[in-house]
Order: structure tokens, then sequence, then C-alpha cells
């Protein structure tokens, strides 16, 4: 168990361009968008300097970027595309029939908000917006993690029992622009943990001609759309299964579905994603030191979403923070959302606090963090957990007008 | 090597009896010529159009060489990276689009373009209905100048692009109008397409009876009928180089409206002006034909 390969400091992008090199994916469709545009660069520079052996497709779109995978992953051969915010927008038609499709590329998502206004900056909303779009959804929180995990969700898109196109979001500039130090895997060992990619349900081929995705009745329709649910579930064992496989190989382990710091004993739980869970692991630590017993449930998967894992966790803890970094206008934050899901018709449900916060790139930091979590605590203590979520960081004039509105919720 | 009847009887084609398309119907027609100078050892990438349905319904199909559909802006991109994976592959297959003009000229012509400027080695053919057929008969970008849509119920205001100019303009090896009335003519493009490498495009007149109100017995008729009355010039654009292919004796136009009750009702005026234009099209062919280029 023992880290070898090499260690280099490098960004976020870079590493999940060496990810994209290392799994030999063999067709990347590329077109650019901040700030996802050094993934493309760095993958162009490894094919043309013959560091890769890859075709990469100078598309005209987003669109395109994703047809053309789907294209080239129905061919046959593993496929890799990258993208952010509008461009993932764009894409969204043909990432629902990617997904249909059952066939398995691979997308960094380097998560950015969406406009108006233009924003550049990090927030969930653009990976969100596309949650049931049958993509398979991780979120990062470390440049190693980002390389690990794509070459790990390759495997466990790839499996037959999951087939689902999958994408791995890293937090805009956070992670995609800063650089940390990377351990990048040898290339033998890579190839040991994840063959190539031979497609065992159904590919284009003339040898073996079918005709995929004619019609289908309403009598056929709605079993399709269940086996990429049953798959989806499938999945979530199988993100575990590999996590540890990957663990053995490689030494390095993020988490499976789900990444868990000092819950055993903790009376509060936040529950977040992304940077702002390595954040939260410092605000635990501080909080700690104050007295309060508390934990963190990083959601590292958020399709499939681990209904079973998080509620084992929450059930009967005495509150749950939940920070979102993305609004479902009107409803909260999604994960808050989800978390309500899982708890529901189960005994020991426990208060939950749901703060939406970091939009359009506005720092969070362990501070934030910490601050969130004796608010919502005190809330729950004190019998003022009124609505089903909470704005967090807004200018005080805004705070006012939010806090003195009368919710209609 | 010019091919003949003979030789197309030789191909079984890649259409099934039994489809899903509709009596008379000119882009099975194209499909069943095309097919069979292209072979078996064809895919085809497919948006939605009349031929999402013609295939027929899940789980039967029509079509015995591998088809993906995809969606309706998307053909000209998915087919260039299934031409990409089978080049990774060291596959030789043919990476052909069947769209329709909808798909084509409209809502498919950004990835169309792109597909076209980086000269990807694919065959994309457009059967033109000159409508959306499949989704009952609305205008598209090709729709003529003063037919009948439902989108256009006092008839078409506006010219229909030039999408095998426009293609054209890209300096791709190969650009083709054909029409399903002039099936050798089809035939023989089809087979100089397929032994040409990059981006080849093919446009073909398909008649569509039920959009376009014209007999169902006669759907080789209209579509011959265009050609003969200059409203859907034949010609190819080799290398830059055009030649139009097929130079009839010029007929009356209104031989060719009067077929269809889309173009119903129009005076003689319109016929006129209609005729004017068919007229300055042809004649600009003819002095394109001189030029050492066109593009």
């Amino acid at each position: 168990m023992a880290v070898e390969g090499t260690w280099e400091i490098i960004t976020g992008n870079h590493a999940a361009a060496i990810a994209a090199k290392l799994a030999r994916v063999k067709v990347v469709p590329a077109y650019p968008i901040t700030p996802q545009t050094t993934i493309v660069e760095y993958i162009a520079s490894f094919i043309e300097s013959g560091h890769m052996d890859a075709e990469y497709i100078r598309v005209e779109s987003e669109h395109s970027a994703m047809a053309a995978a789907i294209g080239a992953s129905a061919a046959g051969v593993r496929a890799f595309t990258a993208t952010a915010s509008q461009g993932l927008l764009l894409m969204s038609e043909v990432l629902h029939w990617a997904a249909g499709s059952r066939l398995p590329i691979g997308m960094a998502v380097v998560n950015r908000a969406v406009g108006p206004p233009w924003n550049i900056h990090v927030d969930h909303q653009d990976t969100m917006s596309q949650r049931d779009t049958g993509w398979l959804q991780v979120y990062i929180s470390s440049n190693q993690e980002v390389l690990d995990t794509i070459l790990m969700m390759y495997k466990v898109a790839e499996h037959p029992d999951v087939l689902l196109p999958f994408m791995v979001c890293l937090d805009g500039f956070v992670l995609s622009h800063t650089y940390m130090p990377v351990n990048i895997p040898r290339q033998e060992e890579v190839d040991e943990f994840l063959p190539e990619y031979s497609p065992p349900h159904w590919k284009l081929d003339p040898e073996n001609p079918i005709t995929f995705g004619n019609l289908a009745l309403p009598d056929e329709y709605q079993e399709m759309r269940w086996s990429m649910d049953l798959s989806m579930r499938r999945a979530l064992d199988l993100i575990e299964d590999v996590a540890e496989e990957f663990f053995q190989k490689f030494g390095r382990y993020h988490g499976g579905a789900t990444w868990k710091y000092k819950v055993e004993d903790a009376d509060y739980i936040i529950v977040t994603a992304g940077t702002m869970a390595s954040e939260a692991e410092v605000a635990v630590d501080e909080l700690r030191e104050e007295g309060m017993k508390v934990g963190l449930l990083k959601v590292r998967a958020f399709r499939p979403f681990p209904h079973r894992d998080v509620a084992e966790v929450l059930q009967d803890r005495k509150g749950v923070v939940i920070i979102d970094r993305s609004i479902a206008f009107s409803s909260g934050g999604p994960i808050g959302i989800e978390v309500r899901s899982s708890l529901y018709n189960r005994s020991g449900s426990p208060p939950i606090a749901n703060y939406v916060t970091g939009l359009g790139g506005r720092d969070i930091t362990y501070e934030d963090i910490a601050r969130m979590t004796k608010d919502g605590i005190g809330r729950i203590t004190s019998d003022r957990l009124r609505r089903p979520y909470y704005w967090y960081k807004l200018k005080p004039e805004y705070e006012k007008i939010e806090l003195s509105e009368e919710v209609r919720l | 090597m010019t091919l003949t009847i003979h030789d197309l009887r030789k191909e079984p084609g890649s259409y099934l009896p039994g489809s899903a398309a509709c009596p008379g119907c000119g882009a099975t027609l194209a499909f069943r010529i095309a097919s069979r100078v292209l072979g078996p050892n064809t895919v085809y990438v497919v948006p939605a159009s009349c031929f999402s349905v013609i295939q027929s319904p899940f789980p039967k199909s029509a079509i015995s060489a591998p088809l993906y559909n995809i969606a309706f802006p998307a053909a000209a991109a998915t087919a260039s990276g299934v031409y990409r994976a089978y080049k990774m592959l060291g596959r030789d297959v043919n990476v052909v689009v069947w769209a329709g003009d909808g798909g084509t000229v409209d809502i498919g012509i950004q990835a169309l373009s792109g597909a076209a400027e980086r000269g990807e080695d694919i065959i994309y053919v457009c059967y033109d209905n000159e409508a959306y057929m499949n989704t009952g008969i609305q205008r598209s970008g090709a729709t003529p100048l003063m037919a009948w849509t439902k989108t256009t119920p006092t008839g078409k205001r506006e010219m229909p692009k030039d999408m095998p100019m426009i293609v054209a303009a890209h300096r791709v090896p190969y650009v083709a109008t054909a029409s399903v009335g002039y099936p050798f003519d089809l035939a023989n493009k089809f087979e100089k397409a397929k032994k040409m490498k990059g981006f080849r495009y093919i446009h073909i007149f398909s008649t569509c009876p039920p959009g376009w109100n014209s007999p169902v017995s006669k759907t080789a008729e209209v579509a011959k009928l265009a050609v003969d009355t200059y409203f859907w010039p034949l010609y190819e654009i080799e290398n830059g180089k055009l030649r139009i292919t097929v130079k009839p004796r010029k007929r009356p136009l209104k031989e060719f409206l009067e077929l269809q009750d889309r173009f119903r009702g129009l005076s003689d005026e319109q016929i006129e002006e209609l005729e004017k234009i068919v007229m300055e099209k042809w004649n600009f062919l003819l002095h394109l034909e001189k030029s050492e280029r066109v593009f």
C-alpha cells in the first residue's frame, strides 16, 4: 500500500487532464469555457506532443462536444470532455441522451455560477440543475481527489451493472486554478486498475448491426427509465467497492459516496459538498476545541444519492446543519432537500438547519462554516427553526429584508 | 465507372420491407438507392426527422445497417465522434448522417458547419422534403418561396437557404445536389462520394406526398419535373469545381407546381416571378460551371 508514482504541484484542472491521459481515453471533444479551459489545453498539448494517444475534436459548441463524445462512446471507445456553467447547460439535451444511451462517458465539470449576470466563480448551480439527467455526479474537495476520482468513476460507470456517464465536479478556481501537491500514479498501475473499455452492452458495429434509440412507445419506455434508476442505485455500492480497491492499490481513500469526519460521538453533524467540505473539517476541529461535539458528513456522490448512508449517520443526532452552494428557488438547497428525503419516514429524524450560501464565488471559509453551525445549533436548541432554509452571508441591507420578510413557505 | 440498374440490383441495400413510411415517400426511395451504393459497411446517424419514425418503433427496425438516433441539432457532431472512434480503432467504416432539411439547414446547421470546417471524414446527407414534415408540415429554412405550410398558410415569403452552396463555401471536397427523380444520377453521386475522403455533402430533393399534397403515385415524376423545370438543378462541386450533371430541356415551371397543392392558387404573376428566380439560378450555375473554382 505504499504510495508510488511521482509528486507534482499542480492545479485541479491539470490533475483532471492527467487523469484523462492515465485513463487512456481515446476521443476528447473539446470546447473552451472559463474556468475549464486549461483542462482541454493540457490535453491538446499531451496529444500533440505525443504523450497521449487520442483523437481531439475541436468542436464548435458544448452541445457538439457532448454529441461527439456520445458518437465516440457509441462506437465503442472511452470518451472524455470537460465543461462548466453555461456550457453544461447548453449540453443539457445531450446529457440526457448520453445517459439514456447508457454510454459511460467521463466529464470534468468545473463548477461555476450561471448567468446573468456573467460570473465565472464557483457555485454548484450548474451541476445541481442537471441532477436528473441520469449522470453520476461526484463533488470533490482536493486536486488529488480530482485525479483519483476520475479514474475510479470510469471503473464504476463502465461496470455492466451501471453503464451511465459520470461528471466529476470540482470547484471553479478554488480547485481548478489552485496548486496543490498531487501524486501521479504510474501508468502501468492505472492500466491494471482500469483496463481498456470494451462495451458489454452495445456498440455501433457493421458486423453486428442494431438500431439504437428509435421510437419506444408507452408500453416499452417506462422500463427503460426504471433500468437507469436501478443502475444508478446499484452504482452506490460500486462506488464504495471501487474506492476500497483504489485504496488497496494506491493507498489513498477519499471516501465512497460520502466521507465522514469525527461523526462517531457527534451531537451535531454538518453536511456539505465540494471544497466547503474541506473548510468544514477545519470548522469541526475549531468547534470541538470550543467544546461542541460536531462532525462532518461530506456528500461526495450527489447522484446516486446515498440515502441510507446519510440517514444512518444522521439518525438520532441532536441536529443537522446542511450547507448548500446552490439554490432551488423557493425550495432551499438541493442537498438539504435530498437529506430530508433520506430522513423522512425514519424514526429519530433530527431537526435540520439548511443554509444557502457562497453563490457566484462568495468566499466561504471555515469561520463561515463555524458561524452557520452555531447559528443552526442555536435555532435548533431554542426552537427558532422556522424556515425550511436560510440564506447566509447576504450583505447586511439584504439580510435585513430577508429576515423581516414574512416567508410564505 | 457509372452505376447502372444492374449494379444497383446486385446490392440488397439496408432498407427492409415493412417500414413505417408514408406511401410514396421520397426519403425512403433515396435511402433505398443510397444504401445500396454505400453497402453494409456503413453506420447511419439520424437526427430527429421523418426517418426517426420511418425506421419503425422499438423493438423492430426497418434498417439493416447500424443506426444511431440522436437529438435534433447534433447529427454532424455525433457522426464526427463515431468517425474519430473508428479512426482510433483502425476501422474503415462509412459514417453517414441521414438528416432531414430541418435537421440540416435550421437546427443542425451549426454542428454541420463545424464538422465541415474540421473536414471530418463523413458523408452528410440531407433528404429535403422542404418543410418539417414529421411534425406535420411547418415551414423550414428549406421551404421554397410561396409554398404553403401550416405555419405559412398564405405562402412562404422568404427564399430558402442555398444549403449546398453554404456547405461548398466551407471548401469541402464534395458537394452534390440530387433528386429521387434521377436515381442513377443520385446513385453515382453516392458512388463518387463513397470513394472520396473528407467531408462530403449530398442534398437530395425528396418528394413528400402528404406534405405537398402530391399524388402518391407521382413521387418520381414530381422529383423529375423539379429538375426538368430547373426548380432543383442537379450539380456537383468536386474539389471546388462545379459541374451541372443533368441538363434537361427546360420545361415550364407550372408543370411542376400544378402537381402539388402547396403551390395551389398562385397567380400567373407569381408563377412568372418563380420562373424568373429559377432561370436566374440556372444561369448562375452555368456561369459558375465556367469557373476553375467556385470556392
